[in-house]
C-alpha cells in the first residue's frame, strides 16, 4: 500500500509551485510505535499508537515555506499547500515541468519480525528476563527498570526535481536501568541495545548479559571514589561509545553551521584539524545500526562520507537545502524527526576508524589518568568548539593499571584541541546507539570509536588532581 | 477549532462495565519564522491535534494515542488501549483522578492577537530583532538566526470518574542567536523574550540579552582549579532548582530513586531556601488551571526554610501512599505517560540584591552559563558536574571572563551550602523562575 498515489503527488507538487518557487516537496509519513516498561517487577502500562501526516515544503531563493497536516484529504493537502507557498512570488512558475516517476521500492530486510506481527507477551517476556537477571546480580540491586520499544516508520517523499522514494524503517530497542544501594548511597547502571531491525534483534543479543552489565556497573560504583578535578590524560574505551567525536567534531561538520560560519571548522577543508591518527566517518549504510537508513528524509540515498582523513578535513555533511546553496549534491544527511518537522543536516552513524595498537598497550603506557569505560550524553557549542560529555563508568589509571572506580562527572574541552591531542588509537571498535537532539528535533544515531587516549582533558570531579 | 470536551465525552461514554476510560485531547496552532541576513529562511505554519487514551480494566492499565481527532482513528486507539491493558500487571493503586472539590484558579492565559496578527507583522518582528542585535554592539559579527514563534494550545481531560477539564493558553516568543568576535575568537549568545500576546513582546530585551551574552565572554580564559563559592545567575539557578524539584516527584521517591526518600521533616537545604511549586501563578509561562489529569492546580510547599515538607503526587502515586493528589500530574504529550512532577517551581526571594551577594562573597565565580546538565547531574546519587562559563569575582568586584571549566559538588550538599538567596525573582520563557543563588564549597575544575 502506497501512502499517497502518484497522481495526487504530482498534483500537489504542481499546485505548490503555481505561485512561483524553485522547489516543492511532499513528505508523507506513517509511524506506529509500541512501548512497554517494567518497574518493581511489575509490567506497567503498555502504550501504542499511530500518527500519519504530510509535510509540504516550497523553496524559492533562500526562503523555505513549510506546512504540515494530519489531514491527507484533498482539502487538507490544499490548506497545507496554501500555507507553505504563501510567501512564494516573483519567479516564473515551474509547475508545468513537474514530473515524478516512482522509484522501485525495496523494503529493508526486516521481514522476519515486523513489530506488529510479534505477540505483545513475547516483548514483555524480555522485560521480565531483564528484571530477573538484573536482580540476580546481588542483593545490592534494589530497583530494576526495564523498557522495550519498537517502531515502524514508512514514508514517501517526492519533489519537483523528480525524486519519488518510499522507505520503511523498523527500529527496536531494549534498555535496563539498575539501582544499587550501599553504605555510600545509591548508584545506577544503565545499558541499552537498539538496532534498525525487527524482533530478530534478540536472536543476537544476550539479554541476560545486558542486564548483568547494567547491574554490575551500579554495584561497582558503590565503592566509587570522588573523581579528580583538573586536566589529565584520559583513555576512552572502545565499547564506551563515540559521543566525544559526535560532539567534539560531528556537529561542527554539519553544513548548516558551516555556511553560517558558526562552526570552528568553517573554511578549513584541506587543512589539518586533528592528530594524524584521526579518520572520522559518518556512515548511514552500516548494516542495521541505530542511525542507519537506505534513504534520508529528502529521498537521497544514505552514504559513507569520510569527514576527516588522517587528520585532514576532507568534507562536511550536507542536506539538499545547504547543498543547493553551494551547488553540490546532498551527502544523504537530510533528516527530520517527523512529517511535522523541516529536514536539516544530521549525523547518521559517526565513528572514528580503528588504529593499530591494542587497548591494553595504551592503558599500560598511561602512568596516571582516567579510564572511561562508558560515556554518557554530551553537548557542544559549534561556534566555539567547546563541549562537555558525561562519564557514567570510569576508573583511575595508576602506573599503567586500571584501579579504583570513580563517581560520575563531566569532562570539558575544546573540539579542535582535543582532536589534536589524540596520541593513541587502538584496534578495537564498537558502535553504540544514541539519540541526537538539534534545534528541538530528536533522531536516532550511532556513535562509534576504538579505544583512544587524549593527552589532556579537563575532568570535572570533586577531588584534588 | 474542535470541541475537545465533546469529543472526549464521546470516547469516555463508551466505557463498558468494570472499565474506566480517560481521554487527553490537544489542539494546537503554531507559527515559526526564522530570519537570516534580512530574508526569511523558513516559515512554518500548521495546526495539529491528537488524543491519548488510558483504559483501566481489572486494575490493569493500557494506553494508546492517535495523531488526529478523526473518529475512525480514535476508535482504533480505544481498542488498542483496551488490548494493551490485558498485558499489564495488576496494580491495586491504579485508577483515574476523581473530582476532589478543589476549585481551579481562574487564569487568563489566552490572547486572541496571536491568531489575528498577520504573518507579515510576525516576519517584520524577526527581521527587526536581527537588525537590533547587530546595532547593539560593533563586535557582533553575525546572527545564526533571528526567530519569531508562537503557539496557541487548547487541551482537555475527560474521564469516566467525572473529570472534564479544559485549558487554553497562548504563548509567543522572539529569540536570536548572535556570534561575536573576530577571526581568532568567536563567542555566542542567546537572547529571548516571551509573552502571552504579540503586543507584549519586548524586542529590545531580547536584542540586549543576545548582544550582551555574545560579547561578554570575549577574551575569556580557562580559570585555575580550586574550591570556591559560586554565584548562579537567575537562569542557572532555575535549572539547578528544577533538578532539585524533580527529585521530589512521589514516583521517584516510591521507586527508591530519590535522595529525599523517607526524609520528610528533615533539614535538607539551607534555612534560606523555601521552595514552592505553584502552577496557578500566572507569572509562570507553564501556568494552567488544571494538571494533566484534570485536577485543579494548587500551591505546594516543597521546602519550608530548608525543611522537607512534601512530595508531588498524581492520583496513582497518591493512592499508593494513602494521600491525595497535589495536582502535579504531567503528561509528555498525547503519546507520553502520566507522572507526577514539578510544574512551576520557584524559590521564594530572599533579602539581598545580586550586588550585595557579590560584595559579601568576595573571591568567587559568577556562573552565567552551564552545559551538559543532562549528562552531568545524577539525580539518584546526587553527583553534580556541569560545564560552565562566567566571570571571576575578586574582592566582590567583577573581574575577567572565564570559560571551559566545570563546577562540581553533590546536589544534596549544594542545597545545604546555599549561603544567599537573591531578591531578584525572574520568570523565564521555559516556564521556570530563578533568582541569584550563592553556593559554597563548589569545585571549579579548569587548568
Amino acid at each position: 500500500m502506497t501512502l499517497l498515489n502518484e497522481t495526487v503527488v504530482q498534483k500537489v507538487l504542481r499546485r505548490a509551485l503555481a505561485r512561483g518557487g524553485d522547489f516543492a516537496e511532499i513528505f508523507v509519513e506513517e509511524k506506529a510505535t509500541f512501548s512497554a516498561s517494567l518497574e518493581d517487577s511489575l509490567v506497567e502500562e503498555l502504550a501504542s499508537g499511530t500518527s500519519r501526516g504530510a509535510g509540504i515544503r516550497v523553496r524559492f531563493g533562500d526562503t523555505t515555506g513549510f506546512a504540515h497536516t494530519a489531514d491527507l484529504s484533498e482539502a487538507g493537502l490544499n490548506r497545507a499547500i496554501e500555507a507553505a507557498s504563501s510567501l512564494a512570488r516573483g519567479s516564473t512558475s515551474r509547475a508545468a515541468e513537474v514530473a515524478v516517476t516512482p522509484r522501485v521500492f525495496v523494503p529493508l530486510a526486516h521481514e522476519k519480525a515486523i513489530p506488529g506481527s510479534v505477540a505483545k507477551d513475547r516483548k514483555i517476556e524480555l522485560l521480565q528476563r531483564l528484571d530477573a537477571a538484573g536482580r540476580g546480580q546481588g542483593a545490592a540491586i534494589r530497583q530494576v527498570n526495564a523498557g522495550y520499544s519498537d517502531s515502524l516508520r514508512r514514508f514517501l517523499v517526492a519533489n519537483s526535481d523528480g525524486v519519488f522514494v518510499e522507505e520503511e524503517q523498523v527500529r527496536t530497542r531494549l534498555s535496563i536501568s539498575c539501582i544499587a544501594l550501599g553504605d555510600t548511597g545509591m548508584q545506577t547502571g544503565y545499558e541499552t541495545a537498539a538496532m534498525t531491525m525487527g524482533f530478530e534483534l534478540f536472536d543476537d543479543i544476550d539479554v541476560d548479559e545486558l542486564a548483568a552489565r547494567a547491574a554490575n556497573r551500579a554495584i561497582q560504583k558503590l565503592s566509587a571514589r570522588p573523581t579528580p578535578s583538573g586536566p589529565m590524560p584520559v583513555v576512552l574505551a572502545g565499547q564506551g561509545g563515540g559521543v566525544l567525536f559526535h560532539e567534539a567534531c560531528g556537529h561542527g561538520l554539519e553544513a548548516d553551521h558551516i555556511l553560517k560560519a558558526s562552526s570552528v571548522y568553517a573554511g578549513r577543508v584541506g587543512e589539518t584539524v586533528a592528530s594524524p591518527l584521526v579518520t572520522l566517518v559518518d556512515d548511514g549504510t552500516v548494516t542495521n545500526q541505530w542511525g542507519t537508513y537506505s534513504h534520508d528524509d529528502e529521498g537521497n540515498p544514505s552514504a559513507r562520507n569520510v569527514l576527516i582523513e588522517n587528520g585532514v578535513l576532507s568534507d562536511y555533511m550536507w542536506d539538499s537545502t545547504q547543498g543547493s546553496r553551494e551547488r553540490r549534491a546532498s551527502s544523504g544527511n537530510g533528516r527530520r524527526q517527523s512529517y511535522a518537522h523541516l529536514p536539516m543536516v544530521r549525523m547518521t552513524n559517526t565513528y572514528l576508524m580503528p588504529g593499530r595498537q591494542s587497548p591494553d598497550e595504551i592503558i599500560a603506557d598511561t602512568e596516571r589518568g582516567i579510564y572511561v569505560a562508558k560515556l554518557g550524553g554530551g553537548q557542544v557549542n559549534t561556534a566555539t568548539g567547546d563541549f562537555v560529555f558525561g562519564m557514567t563508568e570510569a576508573y583511575l589509571i595508576e602506573n599503567g593499571q586500571i584501579t579504583a572506580p570513580l563517581r560520575d562527572a563531566n569532562l570539558i574541552g575544546n573540539g579542535p584541541e582535543v582532536l589534536a591531542n589524540i596520541d593513541a588509537v587502538a584496534d578495537d571498535f564498537t558502535i553504540i546507539p544514541g539519540t541526537c537532539g538539534k534545534d528541538g528535533q530528536s533522531v536516532p544515531v550511532g556513535c562509534g570509536q576504538p579505544t583512544v587516549r587524549i593527552t589532556q582533558v579537563t575532568v570535572g570531579g570533586t577531588a584534588g588532581a | 477549532m474542535p470541541d475537545l470536551i465533546e469529543i472526549g465525552k464521546s470516547v469516555v461514554g463508551q466505557a463498558k462495565a468494570g472499565e474506566e476510560i480517560e481521554a487527553y485531547l490537544v489542539w494546537e496552532r503554531e507559527t515559526s519564522i526564522r530570519v537570516y541576513q534580512a530574508s526569511v529562511e523558513s516559515l512554518t505554519g500548521a495546526e495539529s491535534s491528537g488524543i491519548g487514551i488510558r483504559v483501566i480494566r481489572g486494575n490493569r492499565v493500557g494506553v494508546s494515542y492517535a495523531g488526529t481527532l478523526e473518529r475512525a482513528e480514535i476508535e482504533r486507539a480505544l481498542e488498542e488501549a483496551r488490548d494493551n491493558s490485558r498485558f499489564a500487571s495488576e496494580d491495586p493503586h491504579s485508577g483515574m483522578a476523581s473530582p476532589d472539590g478543589v476549585e481551579a484558579p481562574t487564569l487568563d492565559l489566552w490572547r486572541g492577537d496571536i491568531l489575528t496578527t498577520p504573518t507579515a507583522r510576525k516576519i517584520e518582528l524577526a527581521m527587526e530583532l536581527e537588525r537590533a542585535v547587530k546595532a547593539r554592539d560593533s563586535r557582533i559579527r553575525s546572527l545564526n538566526s533571528s526567530n519569531y514563534g508562537d503557539v496557541s494550545v487548547q487541551g482537555a481531560v475527560v474521564n469516566s470518574a467525572g473529570i472534564a477539564s479544559y485549558t487554553q493558553q497562548t504563548y509567543c516568543w522572539l529569540w536570536a542567536y548572535a556570534l561575536a568576535g573576530t577571526d581568532d575568537e568567536t563567542q555566542t549568545g542567546y537572547g529571548m523574550h516571551a509573552s502571552r500576546d504579540v503586543a507584549g513582546l519586548d524586542l529590545a530585551f531580547a536584542a540586549n540579552e543576545a548582544a550582551e551574552k555574545a560579547t561578554r565572554m570575549l577574551g575569556a580564559t580557562k580559570p585555575a582549579s580550586g574550591l570556591f563559592t559560586v554565584i548562579l545567575e537567575p537562569d542557572i539557578a532555575s535549572s539547578f532548582l528544577a533538578i532539585a524539584a524533580s527529585t521530589l516527584s512521589a514516583e521517584a521517591v516510591q521507586r527508591g530513586r530519590s535522595i529525599f526518600a523517607g526524609r520528610l521533616g528533615e533539614q535538607v537545604a539551607s534555612p534560606l531556601v523555601t521552595l514552592v511549586d505553584d502552577p496557578g501563578d500566572p507569572r509562570f509561562f507553564s501556568a494552567a488551571p488544571y494538571d494533566d489529569e484534570g485536577l485543579a492546580s494548587r500551591r505546594n510547599v516543597l521546602f519550608q526554610d530548608g525543611i522537607l515538607k512534601g512530595f508531588l503526587y498524581d492520583s496513582h502515586t497518591a493512592r499508593k501512599d494513602g494521600t491525595s493528589s497535589t495536582g502535579s500530574a504531567i503528561r509528555g504529550g498525547i503519546a507520553g505517560s502520566t507522572t507526577p512532577g514539578p510544574r512551576a517551581t520557584m524559590a521564594l526571594p530572599g533579602q539581598s540584591s545580586p550586588e550585595q551577594i557579590l560584595a559579601v562573597a568576595g573571591d568567587c565565580y559568577l556562573i552565567q552559563s552551564i552545559s551538559g546538565i543532562h549528562s552531568g547531574v545524577n539525580p539518584i546519587s546526587g553527583d553534580f558536574s556541569v560545564g560552565a562559563e562566567g566571570i571571576r569575582v575578586r574582592g566582590g568586584e567583577l573581574a575577567e571572563p572565564v570559560k571551559e571549566f566545570t563546577i562540581s559538588s553533590n546536589l544534596q550538599k549544594m542545597l545545604l551550602d546555599v549561603r544567599a538567596v537573591g531578591n531578584d525573582l525572574t520568570f523565564r520563557p521555559g516556564g521556570t523562575a530563578g533568582l541569584t543563588l550563592a553556593i559554597d564549597n563548589v569545585n571549579v575544575s579548569g587548568t
